[in-house]
C-alpha cells in the first residue's frame, strides 16, 4: 500500500507548478474573462500541448506520452489550481478518454495523436435542456448515419473540433463522435455561462454527418463510463482549486487587521478555516483512491467516482464560499479573485451532472454491494 | 499511489486472516452482554492474550519489548480483519493507544521492559489520568499537587483530584499529569508520572453519565507516595510528554464506532417510509447517506495516509486531528437521522427496543461525548489552524503569568 504520488509524479508535480506559475498567471485567466470574443487562452493551451500534457495518457503508438492516469491526475491538480482558462477538461479527461475507453483502432489512429498535438478540441454534448438527464427522454435522434437535434449547454462546443454527442437510433441510445469542423449541418452559437473562464454553447444538429463510437444501443453504459473517468479527474481539479482558495484565505486573513488585530487571530476565522482543511484532506483522499481506481481498471471506479466527485464537489464550493467570506467586502468585487474561484467551482460542480446524480449513483453501488 | 497490499501486506493479511479464522469464531461476539463489565473484560484480556501469543498483538511496536516490529500500516491491515468479526473492547485503548506509547517515549529500558508486555498482553489495564473539574481543554492548568517529600528519599507526594478518568476503576496503572512548581507559568511548572491505582490514598468514585451509563470516574489523591523512579522525563517537562500522550490520543479516537452510514442502511432497507414504500427510498436518506458514506471512507483513506506517513518514520502530526472532528459528529447525526426514521418507535429503549436500535442509542449519547473528550472540536479545530495553517495563537490571558496567580472560575 501506498497513499502517496510517488516521488516521479511528485516532481511532475512541482514542475507543473512552476510551469504553470509562469505561463497561468491570474492574468491570463482574466484576460478570458474580461472579453467576451475569447474563449479561451491560446497561448496558453499551445503551450501546454508543447509540454505533452494533452497526451499524458495516451499510447506512444499514437503520439502521447504513454503514462499513467496519476500522471494526468497530477497536471489536473496543478490545472485547477490557476483556474486554467482553456479547454483541457472537455479534450483530455472526456474525449481522449472516450476514445481510449470505446474508439476502434482506426478512430484511435485518427484522433489520438491530433489530441496529442493539439490540433483537436473535443467537447461531450450530452444536456437538452433544463434539469436532470434523463437518457431515455433524449430527443437527439441518428438517422441514416445523419444527426439531428439540439444540445445545449456544451462546455467548449463552440471552440471544439469534435463532439461525443449522445444521441438515439434504432438500436437506443448511442455516442457519437462528429467531427464539427468539416461536418455539414451544424449549427453553434456562443452562449454566456456562469464561469466565462470556459466557454459554452449550443450545437444544433441539422443532419449533420456522424460515426457511431463503441457498440450500438450501450450509450447509457458508455456515458457512465465516460462520466466516471472524467468525475476522478475533475475531482482533481477541484482540489487545486479548494486548495488554492485555503491558501488565499489564509495568506489574506493574516494580512487584514480588524480591531486592532489580524482577523486570522479570530477563532470565527481559524475555525472556519480549519473546517475547509478537512473537507479539502477528505476530498484528497477519495480523490487519491479513485485515481487508482481509475488506473488499475478497477471494478469499484462508480463507487470511488462517485465518492470523489461528492467531495470534490463539496469541498470547492464550501472553499471558495469561505474564502469570499473571509474577504469580506472587497471579496465581492469584480477585481479581487474570489469569484473567478467561486465560478469555476460552480462550473465543474455541474458540468458532469450535479451532486445529486453523483449521491445517488453512490448509494446503489453501496445497496449493491451490502445486500441483505 | 498504490491501494492494493503489497506483497509482504498480502502475506501478513492472509496471515492475519487466517489465523483470525481459527480463532474469532470461538467467541459469539454479538452475544457478549456489554454492559456485563468483568464479564466483558475477562473475554476481552484472554482475546488480548491470544492475539499476543500469536504476534498479533501491537504489530508496530518495537521488538525489544515485545512488539512486532512491523510498519503501522501493517496494523492498520490486522485492526481492518479484526474489524471484521465485531471485536472491540474498550479496555485497551487508552493504555495501548497513548499512555504505553508516551511510557516508550520517555520511560527508561528498565520500566519500559516491566510495563510493555503486560499491557500488551492486557494482562494489565491503563488509564489517563490528565483533566481535572478545573482543567479540561487547558489541561495544563492542572492543579493536582506533587511534592517532595522531606523525608530526604526523593519520592513524591501527590494532593488532588483528576475527573472524567475513563476506566479508572478497572485499571492497574495511571499516567499522572501533576504539577511540581506553581510559582512558574502554568506550562513550565508540571511533571508526568506513572502510578499504581492501588496506591494508598487513592480513591475512585464513578460518574453517573449522561448516557445512564458510568464509564469514567472522579480519582482523589490523598497523600499518596510515589517514587522518584516513576517520574516520566525531567522535572518540569511534564506538559512536553503530555503532548505526546494528546497527538497519540488524536490518532487513536479518529475513527468512530458503533453504527453508522452501513447499519443506517439496513435499518432503513426495513423500515416503512412514506406511502408505506421502504424508507431507503426516500431521496432525502439516500443524499444524507452517500454525504456519511464520504465522510467515514474519507476518514478511514486518510488515516491510510497517515499510516504512509508513519510508516516513512514521521510521527504523528496534527493531521491526525480531522479523524474525531468529522467521526464525532457523524455518530451522533445517523444515530438521529436512525432514530427519525424509526418515527415514533425511536423513542423505545431496552429490549422493547432491541439490540440495533440500543446501538444507535448508544452512539446518540456517545457521538456527543467524543465530540469533548480527547480535545473537543474547538480544541481540534484550533490545533489544526494554528499548528498546520500556521494562524496566530489565541490570545493567552495566562501565559506569562505564574501558575498560583492565574484567576480561577467554576
Ligand atoms: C467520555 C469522556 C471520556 C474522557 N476520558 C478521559 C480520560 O480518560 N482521561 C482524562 O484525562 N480526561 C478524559 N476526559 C476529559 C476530556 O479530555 C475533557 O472533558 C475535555 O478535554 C474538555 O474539557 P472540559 O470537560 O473541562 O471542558 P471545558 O474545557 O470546560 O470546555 C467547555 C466548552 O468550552 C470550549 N472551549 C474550551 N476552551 C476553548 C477555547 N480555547 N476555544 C474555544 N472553545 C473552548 C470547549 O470546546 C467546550 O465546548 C473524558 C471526557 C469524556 C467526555
Amino acid at each position: 500500500m501506498n497513499f502517496d504520488f510517488s516521488d516521479d509524479q511528485k516532481f511532475l508535480k512541482r514542475e507543473a507548478r512552476k510551469f504553470l506559475e509562469a505561463a497561468c498567471p491570474i492574468a491570463t485567466t482574466r484576460s478570458v474573462l474580461d472579453s467576451r470574443d475569447k474563449p479561451f487562452d491560446e497561448p496558453l493551451w499551445r503551450k501546454v500541448v508543447e509540454m505533452g500534457w494533452t497526451g499524458t495518457v495516451i499510447p506512444e503508438k499514437w503520439g502521447g506520452s504513454g503514462l499513467g492516469h496519476t500522471d494526468l491526475c497530477a497536471i489536473a491538480e496543478e490545472l485547477g489550481r490557476v483556474i486554467a482558462p482553456i479547454p483541457f477538461a472537455s479534450t483530455v479527461y472526456v474525449f481522449a478518454e472516450a476514445i481510449l475507453a470505446f474508439g476502434e483502432d482506426r478512430q484511435c489512429e485518427r484522433l489520438l495523436p491530433a489530441i496529442a498535438a493539439g490540433e483537436a478540441i473535443g467537447c461531450l454534448a450530452v444536456g437538452e435542456g433544463r434539469g436532470r438527464l434523463a437518457c431515455d427522454a433524449m430527443t437527439t435522434r441518428v438517422e441514416d448515419e445523419r444527426l439531428h437535434g439540439a444540445k445545449i449547454p456544451v462546455t467548449d462546443g463552440d471552440i471544439a473540433t469534435h463532439a461525443i454527442v449522445a444521441a438515439r437510433d434504432d438500436a437506443g441510445l448511442g455516442l457519437f463522435v462528429v467531427d464539427l469542423a468539416t461536418a455539414e449541418g451544424v449549427r453553434r452559437e456562443p452562449i454566456e455561462s456562469l464561469d466565462p473562464t470556459r466557454s459554452a454553447a449550443r450545437i444544433v444538429f441539422e443532419g449533420a454527418e456522424c460515426e457511431r463510437l463503441g457498440a450500438a444501443g450501450e450509450g447509457k453504459a458508455q456515458l457512465d463510463t465516460v462520466m466516471n473517468r472524467a468525475a476522478v479527474l475533475f475531482a482533481f481539479e477541484q482540489l487545486g482549486g479548494a486548495d488554492r482558495c485555503l491558501e488565499t484565505a489564509r495568506e489574506y486573513a493574516l494580512e487584514r487587521y480588524a480591531f486592532g488585530r489580524v482577523i486570522a487571530s479570530y477563532q470565527a476565522i481559524k475555525h472556519k478555516l480549519a473546517d475547509i482543511y478537512v473537507k479539502n484532506e477528505l476530498a484528497r483522499s477519495h480523490a487519491y483512491y479513485g485515481a487508482w481506481a481509475l488506473g488499475a481498471g478497477e471494478s469499484n471506479l462508480p463507487l470511488a467516482a462517485a465518492a470523489a466527485r461528492v467531495a470534490g464537489i463539496q469541498s470547492y464550493d464550501f472553499a471558495a464560499k469561505e474564502n469570499l467570506q473571509t474577504h469580506g467586502g472587497i471579496g465581492f468585487t469584480w477585481e479581487v479573485d474570489c469569484h473567478l474561484h467561486l465560478r469555476r467551482s460552480r462550473q465543474l460542480a455541474l458540468a458532469l451532472g450535479g451532486i445529486s446524480n453523483w449521491r445517488e449513483q453512490l448509494v446503489q453501488e453501496l445497496e449493491a454491494r451490502n445486500q441483505h | 499511489m498504490d491501494f492494493n497490499d503489497s506483497p509482504e501486506e498480502a502475506e501478513f493479511r492472509a496471515r492475519a486472516r487466517a489465523w483470525l479464522a481459527a480463532n474469532a469464531p470461538e467467541v459469539n461476539w454479538a452475544q457478549l452482554d456489554q454492559s456485563d463489565e468483568p464479564a466483558m473484560k475477562a473475554a476481552g484480556q484472554a482475546w488480548q492474550a491470544r492475539k499476543a501469543d500469536a504476534g498479533f498483538a501491537c504489530i508496530s511496536w518495537p521488538r525489544e519489548w515485545g512488539g512486532g516490529g512491523e510498519s503501522p500500516v501493517m496494523q492498520a491491515i490486522f485492526d481492518e480483519e479484526e474489524g471484521a468479526y465485531g471485536i472491540a473492547f474498550r479496555f485497551f485503548g487508552i493504555g495501548l493507544g497513548m499512555c504505553l506509547p508516551t511510557l516508550m517515549a520517555v520511560g527508561d529500558a528498565q520500566t519500559c521492559k516491566r510495563f510493555v508486555g503486560p499491557a500488551l498482553r492486557g494482562d494489565e489495564i491503563w488509564c489517563q489520568l490528565f483533566s481535572e473539574p478545573g482543567a479540561g481543554s487547558d489541561v495544563a492548568a492542572s492543579r493536582t499537587r506533587a511534592v517532595r517529600a522531606n523525608d530526604g528519599s526523593g519520592d513524591w507526594i501527590v494532593n488532588g483530584q483528576k475527573v472524567w478518568t475513563s476506566g479508572a476503576h478497572y485499571s492497574d496503572y495511571g499516567l499522572l499529569l501533576a504539577r511540581t512548581d506553581p510559582d512558574v507559568p502554568k506550562h513550565k511548572g508540571l511533571t508526568m508520572f506513572w502510578l499504581d491505582m492501588r496506591s494508598p490514598g487513592i480513591e475512585v468514585r464513578p460518574i453517573h453519565q449522561a448516557s445512564g451509563d458510568s464509564e469514567f470516574n472522579e480519582v482523589f489523591f490523598a497523600d499518596v507516595r510515589i517514587r522518584d523512579c516513576q517520574r516520566l522525563g525531567e522535572i518540569g517537562e511534564g506538559w512536553k510528554v503530555a503532548l505526546i500522550t494528546l497527538m497519540n490520543e488524536r490518532l487513536a479516537v479518529g475513527m468512530g464506532s458503533g453504527p453508522g452510514w452501513r447499519e443506517l442502511l439496513a435499518l432503513a432497507r426495513e423500515l416503512p417510509g412514506a406511502d408505506g414504500r421502504p424508507a431507503v427510498e426516500d431521496q432525502a436518506l439516500r443524499e444524507k447517506l452517500a454525504d456519511w458514506y464520504v465522510g467515514a471512507e474519507g476518514i478511514r483513506l486518510t488515516r491510510l495516509r497517515v499510516m504512509t506517513a508513519l510508516s516513512r518514520g514521521q510521527a504523528p502530526g496534527p493531521e491526525a486531528s480531522i479523524g474525531k472532528i468529522v467521526s464525532a459528529r457523524q455518530m451522533q447525526d445517523v444515530a438521529t437521522e436512525a432514530l427519525d426514521r424509526l418515527d415514533q418507535f425511536g423513542i423505545v429503549a431496552g429490549e422493547a427496543g432491541g439490540a440495533d436500535i440500543a446501538a444507535f442509542d448508544y452512539n446518540f449519547f456517545f457521538g456527543g461525548a467524543l465530540r469533548i473528550a480527547g480535545g473537543s472540536d474547538e480544541i481540534l479545530k484550533n490545533i489544526i489552524a494554528e499548528r498546520v495553517l500556521g494562524l496566530p495563537a489565541d490570545i493567552r490571558v495566562d501565559r506569562d503569568v505564574a501558575f498560583k496567580d492565574i484567576p480561577r472560575g467554576r
